[in-house]
């Protein structure tokens, strides 16, 4: 369960309060108007924003005073999830090791996590010769290998045109699924959130809401909602 | 969390900046101490005051007057070769300086080829040695600089402006009042104090074209304390003097400059309305194009003549140079990429203080200071080449830091975070993305100095015994040995050793680099 535990976040001259419960193994979209702190939310889990007040829990264990490296969680921002001068199999080895080189065995963890993403023979290719959707998918199998128990996504595919970001939201579906990984995604797009996310945060107010189901939160959407919503 | 992570450790980069500070006022520090004040300043020192103001001032005048009409024209006019034109304006930076004096006095020396013409109408030959000499030969380093930093200036224009002026119906005077007059007002100043903070420390150019008790700056007034006389407290004095002058200017310098001296992106002619004669333009910007390409002409042309009979010290002369050129390149690698790395994890604070020392001291007045230090212990004359290269990697260091800092903060920035969030070390950091998505700029940074090494001719004049000289000082010798042949052989090979420097480092770095 990540427990985020009576925090305050501040950032700039606003500041963010959040007192939730996101079970594992559920699939959760962060949604509310631009400007109203989902990215900074996130950012602050992952560990790259301190918490003013409060603390962040993940099954039990503090994991606010962690470095972002340490956190049981993988994140994809949305743009530069991968390195331009590295191969997209030097890419998803990063996520395996992120100081050394490879064992064998390692190295054939990363052939089939691109294989598992349909990318099989691609690993000698560098991000400026693969497609947007490729490279999406390079930073999907580096999650893959990385193996963290929660992902976090900072609207990663807003770049792709609609039918290659619903292409890759289900991708994530699958993957979360075989994998029991808990996943947090901002969206701005109240489909993404009914296509693969069950639960429903949202933040609005300088308030982070408690996860409520998809389909009732934006069947019956509360005032805040409504408006951006329209 | 007490302090925010940050992908790369700040630590080496501080070292290395404390380094370079300990080195550049450790020999400050020399140089006070030793400063002899009980004979005060003499009629000769306030001579050299005087000269090295009334040039600085001169040449920053004519510099940047002459450099308005060039940058107007290639602001506003689109021709084939502009852009290799503009690129020639970055050369005169790397060039040589004793290469660029020879090629002055071939065409404007007493037997240059514009005296040789004049003596057909029966006119007298000029006479460059002297203040017009040394002002002449600072226009050709600064003319370019100028044009370039006007230029850059003037395409900062928004179109939008001349599009709204051209609509109002402005004629070229009054679109010059009121857009391109406040730019200049707003520019000029800083033009003109770069300009005047670089030629206050010249001291090649007066080394060659001025002296006597009229045309000697502090730099060459110091060098001679040195070589003439050895009176080191006479040196120590004139350099607390010109360490004085220099540092006041600098900060004046920096108040005004933005920093962007290497603005790519020049390449852009601005579409104007207000048309105005071609003919102005086309005459400035040939007469920019010939006053730089004579000389370098004139050079190549009397070297290949000489280059097939030079004296074997001129090889040898130009292993040293080369030896001398990768040890100064590589120490300046060793503390700027740290310091690079540190300013982007944001202890920039000290580490730009102490890239900033570099420009405040001159080569010489370090060379005093570090001659102070190492005499007790050794004989500098031993130590001549390690100090040149020491020192000619101090005096590249702010450029190379002004070139690697905005890189380093901007991969820092857009690769930092997934960095961290893979658990990846800092050293990881360093070695397999900072240093490989870096590579343009070192290539350019290590090019340039490189170049700077290979061509400067400074503190190895206070250093160097009769048996040992870097090339730039083995045809300074030439010269004054009167064997021109020689001299210009070796100017050549200076030339081509210097661009070829640059040329391959900077090649090097942006082969096959990623976008």
């Amino acid at each position: 369960m990540l427990k985020l535990d009576c925090c305050v976040i501040e950032n700039g001259n606003f500041t963010l309060s959040a007192d939730i419960q996101i079970k594992v193994g559920t699939r959760v979209a962060i949604i509310g108007p631009s400007g109203a702190g989902k990215s900074t939310l996130l950012e602050t889990i992952a560990g790259f924003r301190d918490l003013k007040q409060g603390q962040i829990f993940w099954n039990g264990r503090q994991i606010s005073n962690l470095h972002p490296g340490k956190r049981p969680m993988a994140m994809l921002f949305q743009d530069g999830n991968l390195f331009p001068h590295l191969t997209a199999d030097e890419n998803v080895a990063l996520g395996l090791r992120p100081n050394g080189r490879l064992t064998k065995e390692e190295q054939t963890q990363v052939r089939s996590a691109l294989d598992r993403v349909a990318l099989h023979g691609m690993g000698e290719r560098k991000p400026s010769e693969l497609s947007g959707g490729q490279q999406s998918r390079v930073a999907l199998a580096r999650v893959l290998v990385q193996r963290r128990e929660l992902l976090i996504l900072d609207e990663p595919f807003a770049a792709l045109g609609p039918a290659l970001k619903a292409e890759m939201l289900d991708l994530v579906a699958d993957l979360v699924a075989e994998t029991k990984t808990t996943l947090l995604m901002v969206s701005h797009d109240p489909q993404d959130a009914r296509r693969i996310a069950n639960q429903t945060v949202l933040v609005a107010d300088e308030t982070v809401f408690a996860p409520t189901q998809t389909e009732e939160l934006l069947e019956n959407p509360p005032p805040s909602l409504r408006a951006y919503l329209g | 969390m007490a302090e925010r992570a940050q992908p790369v450790s700040q630590w080496p980069g501080i070292g290395a900046a404390a380094l370079v500070a300990a080195l550049i006022l450790g020999t400050l520090a020399a140089v006070a101490a030793r400063a002899e004040t009980s004979g005060g300043f003499t009629s000769a020192d306030w001579a050299a005051l005087r000269f090295t103001l009334t040039q600085a001032t001169m040449s920053a005048f004519f510099s940047v007057a002459l450099a308005i009409p060039v940058a107007r024209a290639l602001a506003r006019r689109r021709f084939r070769g502009r852009r290799a034109l503009i690129a020639l304006l970055g050369a005169p930076f790397i060039l040589p300086v004793i290469v660029a004096i020879l090629g002055l006095l071939q065409v404007f020396g007493r037997s240059g080829w514009i005296s040789d013409i004049m003596g057909v109408f029966g006119l007298p030959p000029i006479r460059i040695y002297g203040l017009h000499g040394v002002v002449l030969a600072h226009v050709f380093f600064n003319l370019p600089l100028a044009t370039r930093l006007v230029l850059q200036a003037w395409q900062e224009i928004p179109a939008e402006r001349f599009r709204l002026a051209a609509q109002l119906g402005c004629n070229g005077m009054a679109m010059f009042r009121l857009i391109e007059m406040p730019m200049l007002k707003r520019t000029l100043p800083g033009v003109l104090a770069v300009i005047f903070a670089i030629c206050l420390t010249s001291f090649a150019v007066a080394l060659t074209l001025g002296g006597g008790p009229r045309a000697t700056t502090i730099e060459l007034a110091i060098y001679q304390a040195f070589t003439y006389d050895f009176d080191l407290g006479r040196a120590a004095l004139l350099s607390a003097l010109q360490l004085a002058l220099t540092a006041a200017t600098a900060l004046v310098a920096l108040k005004f400059s933005r920093g962007d001296g290497f603005g790519t992106g020049l390449d852009r002619a601005l579409r104007r309305w207000d048309g105005g004669l071609p003919a102005i333009d086309t005459f400035w910007i040939l007469a920019a194009a010939v006053f730089l390409m004579l000389p370098l002409a004139s050079v190549v042309i009397s070297g290949i003549a000489g280059f097939f009979d030079m004296p074997a010290i001129v090889f040898r002369a130009a292993l040293i140079s080369v030896l001398v050129a990768a040890a100064s390149t590589a120490v300046l690698l060793l503390l700027a990429l740290p310091m690079a790395t540190a300013a982007a994890s944001g202890r920039y604070g000290f580490v730009e203080l102490s890239g900033i020392l570099g420009l405040a001291a001159s080569p010489l007045v370090i060379g005093t200071g570090l001659f102070i230090l190492i005499r007790p212990i050794a004989n500098p004359t031993t130590l001549a080449l390690p100090v040149t290269a020491l020192v000619n990697a101090a005096m590249a260091l702010p450029f190379a830091l002004r070139i690697l800092v905005p890189a380093a903060q901007d991969i820092t920035a857009r690769h930092g975070r997934l960095a961290l969030s893979l658990d990846m070390g800092k050293w990881t950091f360093f070695t397999r993305v900072l240093l490989p998505r870096m590579r343009p700029q070192i290539g350019f940074a290590a090019g340039l100095g490189a170049a700077l090494s290979m061509g400067d001719l400074g503190v190895i004049a206070l250093f160097a015994d009769p048996q040992i000289a870097t090339l730039p000082l083995q045809i300074y010798r030439l010269m004054g040995a009167y064997q021109m042949q020689a001299a210009a052989g070796g100017a050549l090979l200076l030339l081509l050793l210097s661009m070829g420097a640059f040329w391959l480092l900077d090649r090097g770095g942006r082969w096959h680099a990623e976008a």
